[in-house]
């Protein structure tokens, strides 16, 4: 029972991380990544590739958060940037022509054999022992790093001048550059902050399965993009709520389903998703009020 | 009048398509599967028009139609001596059954059609943006039961001895269907109501167009196309497995789509055919074939690293594909959206 608490909230906090990186950049480019899968998995390979050459653990790290932090900046000034003001559904379709891109480019590289990346195995070791004996050390780091993150980015985001940017920005983009708020710098820091939350969820899901393949955190992907829905995209902290929901449904249904049903989790927890959507279709933890007329 | 001069929005993407498969014929044996593909991938990419085109939302959803639709013509078409030695875990009425080409592929658009419906109920109703990304939802949960679940297909391992009924000629025959339809639904009343909605939402429904109905309707159609594309799809191939029909294939059809261009039934014909050619043509050069006297060969995976550049350098540079989302005209050229302002 305790497990399931844990594992509940430390796979619904990788997903809020994952879910913030999506609604930051969302927030102020009106652009759904549907390539942050593939940086966390970018992210992953250069973890594998430095616990393969046995360098030390805080250089593979380093180099993880350069990696995907780079990739991001590349795919802003190379994509996002001059699709800026195109349709939704455009940029949807260049990012979901990068992810497979990106996927390919792995596969290509690395082949389809799994890697393995040795990083900080003693987090795999369970906390104490008697009646915690089956939650692992893991399982704690990743409720504490998305409880700092998330802390951090609040402070940011509302306590700093380039935080009220970033707020104004999601607000009303082309208000906010009217009453001089820097579009580039704002963007730039939008998609640098959700590549550093790319990076931190990509340590940790590389220290809960090390087995790093191209399709590494696809399906975790999927599921976020749309749990964020469900939650309520508009907002950053009902996007938020959404990944952490979603993620606690799905760790929830994996831990709890007799073995016979243990497969079907992905429609369990699609399923349940529809069903939500029947009954809240603007999100579930949107406020109540008259639905919003669609933007066009 | 105005029938008329719409007329040869039907006819270029049809005789293109005609082209193609008397092209095919002349072919020999083993490029004729190229051709049928093209074929099949048009019924597919036309199926995804009527709903992306139309309304401007897009789905990640539709090639579960495709695999409900594939996997049903499939397995309803196997003998019942074959399905009870290799598949003996069916459910009876599977398993003891079979049925003709024809009457398979209508069953599969007619699958197609009711699990649009019953998916489409729910996730019509969200914004355009959400519920493009929401029909990921209904994908994950089609691939995950194909996969997993034994008594209504072969889960994991391959669906095979299928037989191979969909040639060139069937192929077309689906292609035009598909076209044939996607051109009455655009120029009837629905069509309009939905590209009303597309076009600007609020002032659609303050004229009375309930977006949720007609995003609905046109949902359904596409996913009985799309049902219908599987079907022809399966017997093309004569086998199937889950992953055929999954992210790659939506990927891919969503690239010929945006390829081609979006918004007209012309984009999505050109963008079908062009991308289809390009990915057989790649997929062949990973195992090495000659052009002009030059050996070309690729190392395994590369036609998604081209297709995924192509499509990338297509958005960025013509956002609204080659075609510019206009439809084949007589007369003088117009911009697709402006000829429909006029209507």
């Amino acid at each position: 029972m305790l497990q399931t608490v844990f594992n509940a909230l430390a796979l619904g906090s990788v997903y809020a991380l994952m879910a913030v990186g999506i609604g930051l950049v969302f927030g102020v480019l009106r652009l759904v990544n549907f390539a942050y899968g593939q940086l966390i998995m970018a992210g992953a390979y250069a973890l594998a590739i430095g616990s393969s050459h046995g360098w030390p653990e805080w250089v593979s790290v380093l180099t993880c958060f350069g990696v995907v932090i780079a990739l991001s900046l590349l795919m802003e000034l190379g994509l996002f940037r001059p699709l800026r003001g195109s349709s939704a559904a455009t940029m949807l379709v260049a990012t979901f022509a990068v992810a497979f891109l990106l996927q390919s480019i792995a596969l290509l590289k690395f082949g389809s054999l799994v890697k393995t990346a040795a990083i900080f195995p003693g987090l795999f070791n369970p906390i104490a022992h008697g009646e915690l004996e089956t939650v692992r050390k893991i399982t704690v780091v990743a409720i504490a790093c998305a409880v700092v993150a998330l802390v951090a980015l609040t402070l940011l985001l509302g306590r700093t001048t380039i935080g009220l940017h970033m707020r104004a920005a999601s607000q009303d983009f082309q208000t906010a550059r009217a009453l001089g708020v820097r579009a580039n710098a704002v963007i730039t820091v939008a998609v640098v902050l959700s590549g550093v939350l790319a990076a931190v969820v990509s340590v940790i899901l590389v220290v809960q399965n090390p087995f790093v393949e191209p399709h590494f955190a696809l399906r975790d992907t999927i599921i976020v993009l749309v749990g964020v829905v469900v939650g309520g995209i508009d907002r950053l902290w009902t996007a938020t709520l959404g990944g952490f929901a979603i993620g606690v449904a799905t760790s929830v249904f994996t831990d709890e389903l007799s073995s016979a049903h243990s497969v079907y989790v992905d429609s369990f927890v699609f399923g349940l998703v529809i069903l939500v959507l029947l009954v809240r279709p603007e999100g579930v933890f949107a406020p109540f009020r008259t639905r919003p007329v669609e933007r066009a | 009048m105005r029938l008329v001069a719409r007329i040869p929005e039907l006819v270029v993407p049809a005789l293109l398509v005609i082209a193609v498969a008397a092209l095919g014929s002349f072919t020999s044996r083993t490029n004729e599967i190229h051709f049928q593909t093209a074929l099949v991938d048009v019924a597919i990419v036309v199926g995804l028009y009527v709903f992306i085109g139309n309304s401007g939302v897009l789905s990640f959803g539709h090639v579960s139609f495709v695999a409900v639709g594939a996997f049903a013509a499939g397995l309803m078409t196997i003998s019942p001596e074959i399905k009870r030695s290799i598949m003996p875990q069916l459910f009876p009425i599977l398993r003891d059954h079979s049925l003709g080409n024809v009457e398979s592929l209508a069953l599969a658009a007619g699958l197609g059609a009711v699990f649009a419906f019953v998916a489409g109920l729910p996730l019509m109703r969200l914004s355009g943006l959400a519920a493009g990304i929401a029909t990921l939802a209904v994908l994950g949960i089609t691939h995950n039961v194909l996969f997993n679940y034994t008594k209504i297909g072969p889960g994991p391992t391959a669906l095979t001895s299928i037989p191979e009924t969909t040639g060139l000629v069937q192929g077309m025959i689906g292609a035009l269907i598909a076209i044939a339809t996607a051109w009455l639904y655009q120029l009837s009343r629905f069509g309009r109501l939905l590209r009303a909605t597309r076009e600007d939402p609020a002032a659609a429904q303050a004229v009375g167009v309930s977006i949720h109905r007609q995003r609905l309707i046109a949902f359904v159609l596409s996913g009985a196309l799309c049902g219908l594309a599987g079907g022809l799809f399966v017997h093309a191939a004569g086998t199937i497995t889950t992953e055929d029909v999954y992210l790659n294939l939506t990927f891919l059809t969503l690239a010929m789509l945006v390829v081609g261009g979006v918004g007209s039934l012309l984009g999505a014909v050109v963008g079908a055919l062009l991308v289809s050619g390009l990915d057989s043509f790649l997929t062949t050069a990973e195992g090495g074939v000659h052009v002009l006297g030059v050996k070309i060969d690729l190392t395994d995976g590369t036609h998604l690293v081209v297709l995924g550049v192509a499509m990338a350098l297509v958005l960025v540079l013509r956002p609204r594909g080659l075609t510019g989302s206009r439809e084949f005209r007589l007369r003088r050229v117009r911009w697709w959206h402006s000829a429909e302002a006029a209507t």
